[in-house]
């Protein structure tokens, strides 16, 4: 591992992503076998994704849908015509010896990302999108190397997915910006239903396109290409960002070599030593002879069509972010926060936010104690047992003064652990509304009770009232600390 | 065929496995034969017909299918040792038609490796031998499936065309072969050899077996893309019919002018010109100005389509698959060293020739040169089409530039092979229907073939001009006399 300075670097990083991911199709975009993770290898297979002779490819509509969806929520501009390539290179896991891809009428063209800038969290960066295409996956090689065999296992049920290749433009000049772009990407996807985006279960996989451009007295020098693959998360992502500039800035200063010398290379990613390594490239990879695939027809785009998938795109997250923090008052760091858990967490804060009457009270709470009790229970939102009616009715009583904040968090614990609506919480707890006239003799009592408090209060300090209403709570723990406070004041004055 | 509704399906089918029996052992049509089941299959038919339960417009008709056609109860072959084991698990869209409609399949018919030849020589198989005389091709690369209805084995087969692989061997062997419009007829499992030009069509005795057939196989399949979301015409009705008065018919000055053409073969177009005309045909004069590029354009797409469709068989995945020697896999690894005998040693040397011309043709550099230019002229070959076609019904000329070759003439000779397909390719770049229908018997006593094309989807036009033909002419009704 090298170590990368903290210094104001005397490069700048320039990266690009290639994504690819998953469509959430209910079949794989050429056939009609089920489109699912984890099945027994081989089974989910027929003539057309096992690229048997003589099997012809379907287009599934749907995946088109999906990738237009998509490609709108990008920005990109929707083309009248798509078409389909064949990318062709030999590879026991690609079994018709080529890949149904698109290659110069890709289905989304020309659009961007707005992220969130890690640097200034008010601030945000505009990533362009070169293009976003589909194509099928490939199976999968299990290289048994154990115990020096040489045997290979090819399981097919990948073959066919239907995958959306989003390529970005180099705009990225960070490692940190670099994750930012993939979260709000997987956010953006996830939330429009066109992938589960699981990096775990490769429904999400990202090349990085990597090099420097380096200040030499004035002019700027860039360094060569270098396309890293093999990172299996967003972290690893970051790290061998990280670790490619060092290297590759070292490289430069050790041999001088530049983007007009040298070609692109490709290098891997070894998550356990945190390095990257050359990769030696696949067979026959140096020319695809990319040509329109004759089995399949271009296919046309009704602008209608485009019009009503537009108009099915409801809400994205950054407008969710934006409406969120002028409608309901709160941070952007909390708009932020909610709504990087997802539509259900959305629709949570919603509930609970109209219910309470009080939007950053509401924002307080789902941002710090719900997500908290989330963490630590291991649960989603879905699950959670204190609905979203719940918690904006214990608010709304916050709101309403019959309870404070300390005892509304009693509630929650105790409607949290004992599964009690609100009511039924309150009274287990013991929380009765004090009624004025017992508030004004508990006051008058320890008022009476603590005559220094009273002289310091009529020499001019406000604050020594606080104490009392400490003293005040562990009387009666049901007394409303604004109320008491009110009494004490209306009281002491009469005095 | 009307037999059929008298004759027990069962004598039907073993009179035609007595005919195979015959005649295999000199022409040596078939790959494989499925008389077991072809017989079970025709005693069925019976017992359905015993019961009065509904039967297909084919019920016990023997038909052989081309071995380019997946089968799941017989191997397809391809006519390749690549193939050479293969037994696909499901049935092509077309064998799925013929057998719902009560067709009895006999077999699979030898052909030219992957359907690439003229001439059925290039089948891992064995050659096969024209009916009419055992020392010439049937042509290809449909041979076997034209071989065995010119011998009397069946009346039906089934042949695929990629540059005139039904028509021309139709010619060859005296009988009537239909290439339908493309997308007419499902490719889904017709093995690919171009898939922008492959076509499955019928092949039979006569023009109205041949529409009957048509009728059969023709249709949309949503499993082929390229299909055609029309319906079917009445073929059988239209090659009934055979009425053609006022019918605008154009003689393809390029062709019949050809000095490569055989003069029997002229005269023969000749004659079914004037037999056109006697039955009410308008006859005019047509050009296609394009027509020289055909040939050259077609060497270019179909080898492209070809290098990419046959990149399946690498021995990976089913099929034949030949151990890496040992230097090989030291030098490249044991992946490419498989790939590389298995390809080796499992084409032959056409196939490996067109792929080397689709691969370099589709190479970076090489690509805008061939592909792109082939594809420009391509368009302009249908454009002349189209501009013909502003003019006439349909278009006549011959088939084939010669007669049935022998066998071993032009095997080694690829370019002179290539021109075999001289006057049978333009309809498959422009995607037009094509039949060809004995016109003539040569002094030699070999049949000639003239060529009918017509319009996308006009093959109701080209079946009625057809039968018109047959109805004054009996060149259909001549056999072989061995």
């Amino acid at each position: 591992m090298i170590a990368h300075s903290t210094d104001p670097m005397p490069y700048q990083t320039v990266i690009g992503l290639e994504v690819h991911v998953q469509l959430k199709t209910r079949s794989k975009l050429f056939c009609r076998c089920e489109n699912r993770f984890g099945a027994a290898p081989n089974t989910q297979t027929c003539p057309v994704c096992l690229g048997l002779p003589g099997a012809l490819p379907v287009i599934n509509q749907q995946a088109l849908e999906l990738a237009i969806r998509a490609g709108l929520a990008l920005n990109c501009e929707i083309p009248p015509l798509t078409k389909w390539d064949r990318k062709q290179y030999f590879y026991p896991d690609l079994p018709k010896g080529y890949q149904i891809s698109q290659f110069d009428l890709p289905i989304c063209a020309s659009g961007h990302l707005e992220i969130v800038d890690p640097e200034d969290a008010s601030a945000t960066r505009r990533i362009g999108i070169t293009r976003a295409h589909l194509e099928e996956d490939a199976g999968k090689s299990i290289h048994d190397e154990a115990a020096g065999r040489t045997d290979s296992r090819i399981d097919l049920n990948r073959c066919g997915t239907p995958l959306l290749e989003i390529v970005s433009e180099p705009d990225l000049r960070s490692a940190a910006e670099a994750r930012v772009y993939l979260s709000e990407l997987k956010l953006l996807l996830t939330h429009l239903g066109v992938s589960d985006c699981e990096m775990q279960e490769g429904s999400l996989r990202v090349d990085a396109n990597v090099n420097l451009w380096i200040d030499v007295s004035g002019e700027q020098v860039a360094t060569p290409i270098v396309e890293i693959k093999n990172m299996n998360s967003f972290r690893s992502v970051e790290r061998a960002i990280l670790y490619e500039a060092d290297r590759q800035f070292l490289a430069w200063q050790e041999n001088g070599k530049t983007i007009r010398t040298e070609p692109k290379t490709t290098r891997g990613w070894d998550d356990a030593r945190e390095s990257t390594f050359p990769q030696r490239e696949k067979e026959e990879s140096a020319d695809y002879r990319y040509f329109p695939d004759p089995d399949l027809l271009p296919v046309r785009i009704p602008r209608a069509q485009v019009e009503a998938a537009r108009e099915n795109l409801g809400e994205l997250p950054a407008a969710t972010r934006t409406r969120l923090e002028h409608e309901y008052k709160i941070k952007p760091y909390d708009a932020d926060v909610i709504v990087n858990q997802g539509p259900a967490m959305i629709r949570y804060f919603e509930t609970v936010a109209g219910l309470a009457g009080d939007g950053r009270r509401a924002g307080n709470w789902v941002q710090q104690d719900v997500l908290r009790m989330l963490k630590d229970r291991g649960e989603t939102i879905e699950s959670f047992p204190v609905s979203a009616a719940a918690l904006g009715d214990l608010l709304a009583r916050v709101v309403a003064g019959s309870l404070d904040n300390t005892r509304a968090r009693d509630v929650f614990t105790a409607m949290l652990e004992k599964g009690q609506d609100v009511a039924s919480a309150i009274a287990a707890l013991g929380i009765a509304t004090v009624d004025a006239g017992a508030v004004d003799s508990l006051c008058r009592e320890l008022l009476e009770a603590n005559p220094q408090v009273v002289e310091d209060f009529r020499g001019g300090k406000q604050q020594a009232i606080g104490s009392l209403i400490g003293q005040a709570k562990q009387k009666n723990p049901n007394a409303n600390p604004q109320a008491v406070r009110e009494a004490l004041l209306r009281i002491v004055a009469t005095m | 065929m009307q037999a059929t509704r008298e004759v027990a399906a069962e004598q039907i089918v073993a009179a035609s496995f007595a005919s195979i029996r015959q005649s295999e052992p000199q022409i040596r049509a078939f790959t494989h034969l499925a008389e077991e089941t072809a017989m079970e299959a025709a005693r069925q038919i019976d017992r359905k017909r015993e019961r009065g339960d509904p039967l297909g417009p084919l019920a016990g008709i023997p038909v052989a299918v081309k071995d380019v056609l997946c089968t799941r109860d017989m191997p397809t072959t391809c006519g390749s040792r690549m193939l050479r084991d293969f037994r696909p698990p499901y049935d092509s869209t077309v064998v799925h038609k013929l057998r719902a409609a009560d067709a009895i399949l006999v077999g699979k018919t030898n052909m030219d490796e992957f359907a690439m030849g003229a001439s059925t020589e290039t089948s891992h198989f064995g050659i096969t031998r024209n009916p009419w005389d055992h020392e010439r091709t049937p042509g290809g690369s449909s041979g076997g499936a034209a071989a065995v209805v010119a011998a009397g084995n069946v009346p039906l087969s089934i042949g695929s065309d990629t540059g005139g692989s039904i028509r021309q061997p139709a010619a060859f062997c005296g009988i009537t072969g239909l290439k339908p419009t493309y997308g007419r007829c499902s490719r889904y499992g017709l093995i690919a050899f171009a898939s922008s030009l492959d076509q499955v069509g019928p092949m039979a005795w006569s023009v109205a077996d041949a529409a009957l057939l048509m009728q059969v196989i023709g249709g949309f399949d949503p499993r082929d893309s390229t299909s055609l979301e029309i319906s079917s015409d009445d073929y059988a009705a239209a090659a009934t019919d055979g009425d053609i008065r006022g019918l605008r018919i154009g003689v393809i000055r390029e062709a019949v002018d050809h000095e490569g053409l055989d003069p029997d073969i002229r005269s023969a177009v000749l004659a079914a010109l004037a037999t056109f005309r006697d039955a009410g045909a308008r006859i005019v004069d047509v050009h296609l100005p394009h027509s020289e590029y055909g040939v050259p354009a077609y060497y270019v797409v179909a080898p492209c389509e070809a290098s990419s469709n046959l990149s399946r068989y690498d021995g990976a995945h089913y099929g034949f698959r030949a151990e890496p020697n040992a230097e090989l896999a030291a030098a490249s690894g044991p992946l490419l060293a498989t790939y590389c005998r298995t390809r080796g040693e499992g084409f032959g040397a056409e196939v490996k020739r067109r792929i080397l011309l689709g691969t370099y043709a589709l190479s970076t550099g090489y690509f805008d040169a061939y592909y792109l230019k082939a594809l420009k002229v391509r368009r302009l070959i249908r454009a002349d089409y189209d501009a013909a076609f502003q003019s006439v019904d349909l278009l006549v000329g011959p088939a084939t530039p010669s007669p049935a070759f022998r066998l071993g003439e032009k095997v080694d000779d690829p370019l002179q092979m290539y021109l075999c397909d001289l006057f049978t390719v333009g309809a498959n770049l422009a995607g037009i229907p094509a039949i060809s229908v004995p016109a003539g018997i040569n002094p030699s006593g070999l049949p000639v073939g003239v060529q009918l094309q017509g319009p996308p989807l006009g093959e109701s036009t080209l079946l009625r001009a057809a039968a018109a033909l047959q109805a004054r002419t009996d060149f259909h009704l001549q056999r072989p006399q061995r």
